[in-house]
């Protein structure tokens, strides 16, 4: 009985000093930037920076720890969805999340109700950038009760239109796309231009893929969209989403529609092969447009119709479990500034935040040659410019769906246009 | 020492007797202990750990299901069956779970009857056997995100194979995720695919228990082929059908992966919810963080398991008087 003893104590023993010392090393790390701060330079801290993708982070990590030899940052990167589901949980149940997080446009009305799980950066000074942003993506980083700031943002996805110019030729359309732009000012016009295109029968092809981002895309323009001002509700009275969902239709009723929902294989194909000649185009769809390899020149770039417009991008928000927020803060304000966002437009195409950039020729003058030269940093920033700040409620994302859900009912042939509106304003009901 | 001794002494005369008594009854004890007890201590580690992982969460989903349960919220009110009103209200409940029965249905007999004939079919002397006995079980041990891929994209509308090969024979373009039967029937094909030739591995294992003098007596008395399988076959391994019925049942009571990757990842199994099984619906509620409704949910699912194996239980025990 001598021997098993000590051997099974040992790592017993091992792992409560272990547990110890790491709750000793947190609680310190508290305290040290809680109070002591600058004062204790030399004590090592690490912080996390969780992402959803490669956002090209790694050289401007270095730049920091120029400046903060003591600090340690790992980043770790997980898919999309997971990413956000995954925040959600590390805050409800106080434990695993990163110092700084990455949270996306789709997602960050999910979590600006909840101010009290995240630091408020304006107990960092963070709030003396705002004159340096786009408004409206200022707004989308504060909480929805206006008293915190909590996060900064990095990137914006500007809306275009992408189209085919050999589909437009084949319809006798202009191919020129200043002369695509003037096409289509507004919504109406567009879906005009699209009958002109069905009269004139190209084979093989439908004006677009189908109405679900058309539909976002008009929602998003407007000055008030899914919810009011104190965060209700207003999808099913808000007329502009009904004017929304009528063009939706009238684009399904006149045979404008491929049928093919975003982001499924088929719609894959449909790029790759030509079979809808336009679709509604966030910056970074270009990246995905390019992965189906329609050629070179396949597609072209026009401005959107309705103004301007914007999809996704992203903020940097820094959890309250983080124990280091000083640090966290100072790093998400080199990751966001000036300087970081030219670098990463050019390092990742990611379309910068800040007005200020817009003039500068790195920006105004980038030409992307896969899309006819197309002048890509100017197309994307007008449309951001343009855009009017809207207030976005936590559930925005699945009463889109469910308003999509109800366009595609449609087009399938399920449902007359009243009965998918009903069932869509039933969703959205049920929705908590 | 020195000192105790003498009081060990001293306590013996009366104490030694009774000392070995006590000792006689320990052992005793320890072996009645051993015997009766030690039984328990060996399977204790899968009840621990079916407890842990089994038990617990199923008494604790059936609590919270009596809650307005919500991740985010502070707190979590008591609502009693509440959730459960809400659920045998819930048109999409309802459409769930016949999507979940339709499927189950269209899955399960047409592979039960496939794996038999296989299963019949491999048990004779073959060669390359063992080829083909593990190429049946290939399927089985393919990731199913692969395979509802590659099923999504033959079962595609515009470039799909299916509707190319259909072409041929003038049918126009079949948009099989939009349909509820023709949903159905695409799910339906990618779980066959998976698991038939699993259960004709265990069919066939069945059936070489079976003794050979039956059939080369029924040979000898003229019996076809098929009679052999009708008439002996698949009496002498009705236990084996029953075992794999109920497994397959339950299994299609929890497809959950074929439906939410078929065609787009879609948690409401397509836009009018034509193909949404009860598993998906959970996880549906689930991934919107609403526990107490998800969980209600899991227990009605739970029910409908043990009401269909109950049913299938009362097969068995009928059945059971007409084996050989």
């Amino acid at each position: 009985m001598g021997m098993p003893r000590p051997r099974f104590l040992a790592p017993m023993i091992t792992a409560v000093a272990l547990t110890v010392s790491v709750a000793a090393c947190g609680s310190g790390g508290t305290e040290a930037s809680g109070q002591a701060g600058p004062g204790a330079p030399a004590e090592k801290i690490k912080l996390t920076v969780a992402l959803f993708s490669d956002f090209h982070y790694a050289p401007l990590y270095e730049e920091f720890k120029k400046t903060h030899p003591n600090v340690e940052i790992v980043e770790r990167r997980s898919q999309f969805n997971d990413h956000h589901t995954n925040l959600i949980t590390q805050l409800a149940t106080g434990a695993g999340a990163a110092d700084v997080v990455a949270v996306e446009g789709g997602y960050i009305g999910a979590f600006t109700p909840s101010p009290e799980k995240f630091h408020n950066l304006k107990d960092y000074g963070l709030d003396k950038r705002q004159g340096e942003y786009l408004d409206w993506k200022w707004q989308l980083g504060v909480s929805n009760d206006g008293s915190s700031l909590m996060g900064l943002g990095t990137d914006v996805g500007g809306l275009a239109m992408c189209y085919r110019p050999d589909l437009f030729k084949k319809a006798g359309l202009p191919t020129d796309r200043d002369e695509v732009s003037a096409l289509w000012p507004t919504w109406d016009q567009y879906v005009e231009t699209g009958k002109k295109f069905v009269a004139a029968d190209v084979a093989g092809a439908k004006f677009t893929d189908g109405p679900g981002e058309h539909f976002r895309a008009m929602v998003e323009q407007a000055p008030v969209g899914y919810y009011d001002d104190q965060y209700n509700i207003i999808a099913g009275t808000n007329p502009e989403v009904r004017k929304a969902y009528d063009m939706g239709i009238r684009m399904i009723e006149e045979g404008l529609s491929a049928k093919l929902a975003a982001f499924t294989p088929p719609w894959n194909t449909g790029i790759a092969k030509g079979t809808f000649a336009t679709m509604v185009c966030p910056a970074w769809k270009t990246g995905t447009i390019k992965d189906q390899n329609p050629g070179e020149g396949a597609w072209d770039i026009a401005a959107v119709p309705g103004g301007g417009g914007n999809q996704g991008g992203t903020h940097l928000m820094l959890p309250k479990q983080g124990k280091h927020p000083k640090e966290a803060a100072e790093l998400i304000n080199l990751l966001t500034s000036k300087e970081s966002q030219i670098k990463l437009f050019k390092e990742a195409s990611a379309l910068p935040s800040l007005p200020a950039l817009y003039d500068d020729p790195a920006v105004k003058d980038f030409v992307n040659p896969y899309f006819g030269n197309a002048p890509i940093g100017k197309i994307f920033t007008d449309a951001a410019k343009a855009l009017k700040p809207q207030k976005v409620g936590p559930k925005a994302g699945d009463i889109l769906k469910a308003f999509g859900d109800g366009l595609q009912r449609v087009e399938q042939g399920k449902q007359n246009p009243e009965e998918a509106w009903a069932q869509a304003l039933k969703d959205v009901g049920r929705i908590k | 020492m020195a000192t105790r001794v003498p009081e060990r002494l001293a306590e013996a005369p009366p104490g030694k007797p009774m000392g070995s008594r006590r000792r006689a009854v320990r052992r005793h004890l320890v072996h009645q202990l051993d015997v009766k007890g030690s039984p328990y201590a060996y399977v204790a580690p899968f009840f621990l750990l079916f407890s842990a992982f089994g038990l617990f969460p199923l008494v604790y989903t059936a609590w919270v299901s009596l809650h307005e349960w919500t991740l985010l919220a502070d707190e979590q009110p008591f609502v009693g069956l509440e959730n459960f009103r809400t659920l045998l209200a819930d048109d999409y409940f309802w459409n769930a779970t016949f999507n979940t029965l339709s499927i189950g249905v269209l899955s399960t007999v047409p592979q039960l009857l496939l794996a038999i004939w296989l299963a019949h079919l491999l048990n004779r002397p073959l060669r390359a056997q063992t080829f083909f006995r593990v190429t049946l079980l290939l399927p089985n041990v393919t990731s199913v995100v692969a395979v509802v891929v590659i099923f999504s994209q033959l079962f595609g509308r515009d470039f799909g194979m299916i509707n190319w090969m259909l072409s041929w024979f003038g049918v126009g373009a079949v948009p099989w995720n939009e349909g509820v039967a023709t949903s159905h029937v695409a799910i339906s094909i990618m779980i066959m695919w998976r698991w038939t030739g699993y259960n004709a591995l265990i069919f066939l294992a069945a059936m070489q228990a079976v003794p050979r003098e039956l059939y080369e007596a029924a040979t000898i008395d003229g019996a076809s082929e098929f009679t052999q399988l009708r008439r002996i076959t698949i009496p002498m391994i009705k236990p084996t059908i029953v075992f794999v019925v109920i497994t397959s049942t339950i299994g299609a009571m929890q497809v959950l992966a074929e439906p939410l990757l078929f065609g787009v990842y879609t948690l409401t199994g397509g836009v009018d919810r034509q193909y949404q099984t009860l598993a998906l619906f959970i996880y549906e509620n689930f991934v919107k963080l609403d526990l107490g409704y998800a969980s209600a949910i899991s227990w009605m699912m739970f029910v409908f398991i043990v009401v269909i194996a109950g049913i299938n239980y009362l097969i068995t025990r009928r059945s059971r008087g007409g084996l050989v």
